[in-house]
């Protein structure tokens, strides 16, 4: 690349110094200083917060319990040898038919006589880990998207948005639920449909955070230096730009859980008798419908629902913390939806 | 800029998404694999070849897809949806007999929100820091945080199945019988919760910050009564705010009919939905996806208007 600027020639330096510096380097270690502290600064929050910290040991248990509930093998292999729950999660009468909840079954059981605890705390698998991937997917495609939308404004920007303007126009759980039906269910279709969905919201936020990150001078100068986009876009620009994004994320995990159960609830997704808190939803609402004489299996449908609940409740007590800690004024849409 | 003019160019910024709109729908359809003659193959086998292929003709499916397409737009644009395979109905009919069951679920759900969240972030405003706004903000949180399906679920075994309160059958009365009142109150309140909850939390951030400006120490300072601070100057201001989000609220509301008919059974456009769906009915998927998108963009496009009524300086920025 050339560094001539017009008639004043620039000499001293070579620009692929800039663009392949390392990180470590003298220029950027007061960027990495001020990175670190952020992260501090969401860990001593949540930490002070007595409520956020009992969100994060709410999330940490469940998301521990459902890993661990069973063992996992991937192509013969056991990754995880343990399996926590007492009964086999899809093992059929080990217990009467809808038994009340009890010492041996804490949450009772179901209509097959399944344990319904073993279920519902092998049923956060599903959601939790497609909740994960789809908001590190989504997120990161929305960041390049909007990243290069709001840098490089003016006609580029004008079709990225016409185009996120359409993924908006269709509610996120419709969409989902639509791409789902047309191409079957199971843990990657999930998450390629959710991601498809989700990935519109950091778009956006990103931009607008670049739009005003770009009027810095820091931005001007490595430009002026003769840095590349690319450089500027991922080493000045996005550091400085993502805190919404990061609160976003967070509390985006809790919607794409809802989401899942949602679609499972509907009977989409996962095949019946699938151990996920929707599903089993689906399953046991039935047991509603019996009248005020008859007897009523509350636990079949209360647990798994509350399950959902309490995690995306902790969930959503996380972010708000990290909100706070961040200072980056999000105002979540979505939720429940 | 005039308020024509920026409601104008609002309006010709909605023609191209719709386009989008209409096109991404069409195409999610027909990328996926086997069409309706290949599911009505498939339901009977004993269906030759020609026979399969003269139906593909009599539907138009050998034809290329962007023909399809046009095909397709043209008949929307002059209000025909095509029909129902199934059972032969048109679908416009089946859209339009189902519309205002879903308009009435979701404006119930809209009232419900709003008569929540105004006053409940005003409350927890107003208080900021105190036990009332712990206990408001926690409530939102959960709101928020509460599965609508399952609280539709809860809502329908604590008061219609066990109190025996409420109906939940099919309302068979006509729409605007004050009876209706009674079917409409579980759904409603189901549907309508999560936008209260982020409604109250939008209205309490942005209530807050105004009480914080200067105009509000200077209308205390002359003397006003609290009352008439809160709810003359700085209700007025962070109302503002809330319509920013109101159309994201809208969809939230749309997408939650779905789930929420389903749960009660709710005879709206989202249990046809649901239904064409699991029977693959592709026309009937087609219209109401493309209705629900051309509803967004219309809510999105009303709140901008109101925005910029409400404060000018917005119609500067398109």
């Amino acid at each position: 690349m050339s560094t001539e600027r017009g008639r004043i020639q620039i000499s001293g330096f070579d620009t692929e110094d800039i663009d392949d510096q390392d990180p470590l380097a003298t220029a950027s270690e007061l960027e990495s200083k001020e990175v670190e502290s952020r992260w501090q600064k969401i860990v001593s929050n949540i930490v002070r917060d007595r409520l956020a910290l009992g969100g994060f040991v709410v999330v940490a248990v469940m998301g521990l319990a459902a890993l661990l509930s069973q063992s996992i093998s991937v192509g013969g292999v056991t990754i995880q040898p343990l399996s926590i729950v007492p009964y086999d999660p899809t093992e059929t009468a080990v217990g009467a038919r809808y038994a009340a909840p009890s010492l041996s079954h804490p949450m009772g059981t179901d209509r097959l006589g399944r344990d319904l605890f073993s279920r519902v705390v092998t049923g956060g698998r599903y959601s939790i880990s497609i909740g994960l991937v789809v908001t590190a997917l989504a997120a990161t495609f929305g960041v390049i998207y909007g990243s290069i939308s709001g840098y490089f404004g003016g006609r580029v920007d004008e079709v990225l948005m016409r185009i996120l303007d359409i993924v908006f126009a269709f509610p996120g759980l419709v969409l989902a639920l639509i791409l789902v039906a047309l191409f079957g269910g199971g843990f990657w279709p999930l998450v390629g449909a959710f991601a498809l969905v989700g990935w519109a919201t950091y778009a956006r936020i990103i931009r607008g955070e670049i739009l005003k990150v770009k009027q810095n001078e820091y931005v001007l100068a490595a430009k002026a230096l003769g840095a590349r986009d690319r450089t500027v876009i991922f080493r000045h620009v996005i550091p400085n730009a993502i805190a919404p994004v990061i609160v976003q994320a967070t509390l985006s995990i809790g919607t794409v859980v809802i989401g899942v159960a949602a679609l499972g609830f509907l009977g989409l997704g996962f095949d019946p008798g699938t151990p996920e808190w929707g599903t089993i939803l689906d399953a046991e609402s039935d047991t509603l419908a019996t009248g005020a004489g008859g007897d009523w299996y509350w636990w079949a449908t209360v647990f798994p629902g509350l399950m959902i609940f309490v995690f995306v409740m902790s969930m959503n007590i996380i972010g708000d913390a990290v909100n706070d800690a961040l200072d980056a004024q999000v105002d979540d849409i979505g939720g429940g939806g | 800029m005039s308020l024509q003019k920026f409601i104008l160019k609002r309006i010709l910024a909605s023609v191209p998404v719709l386009f989008g709109v209409s096109v991404v729908t069409f195409a999610l359809m027909h990328i996926t694999p086997g069409d309706i003659v290949d599911q009505l193959v498939a339901a009977n086998p004993n269906v030759p070849a020609h026979e399969s292929a003269r139906l593909r003709r009599e539907f138009g499916l050998d034809q290329p897809v962007w023909v399809q397409y046009l095909n397709w737009i043209q008949g929307v644009l002059t209000g025909d949806f095509g029909e129902v395979y199934s059972s032969s109905r048109d679908v416009s009919s089946v859209v339009l007999a189902r519309l205002p069951e879903t308009i009435i679920l979701g404006l119930f759900g809209w009232v419900f929100a709003v008569l929540i969240a105004i006053p409940g972030g005003i409350y927890a405003a107003v208080n900021k820091d105190q036990l009332g706004d712990d206990v408001s903000r926690f409530v939102a949180l959960s709101g928020i945080s509460i599965p609508n399906f399952w609280l539709g679920l809860m809502l329908m075994a604590i008061f219609a199945v066990r109190l025996d309160w409420f109906p939940t059958l099919d309302p068979q009365t006509s729409l605007l019988s004050p009876s209706m009142l009674w079917w409409l109150i579980l759904p409603g309140v189901t549907i309508g919760t999560a936008a209260a909850a982020n409604m109250m939390r939008i209205m309490r951030t942005s209530m807050a910050e105004e009480l914080n400006k200067e105009y509000v120490t200077a209308a205390r300072a002359k003397g006003l009564p609290e009352r008439t601070v809160i709810l003359k100057h700085v209700l007025r201001n962070s109302l503002i705010s809330v319509t920013t989000v109101a159309a994201f609220l809208t969809a939230s509301i749309v997408a939650g009919s779905v789930v929420v008919e389903t749960v009660f059974g709710w005879p709206g456009l989202g249990l046809e939905l649901i239904q064409a769906v699991h029977l693959r009915e592709i026309n009937l998927i087609l219209a109401i996806t493309l209705f629900t998108g051309f509803f967004i963009v219309l809510a999105n496009l009303l709140a901008d208007i109101v925005y910029a009524l409400l404060d000018p300086r917005i119609r500067d920025e398109y």
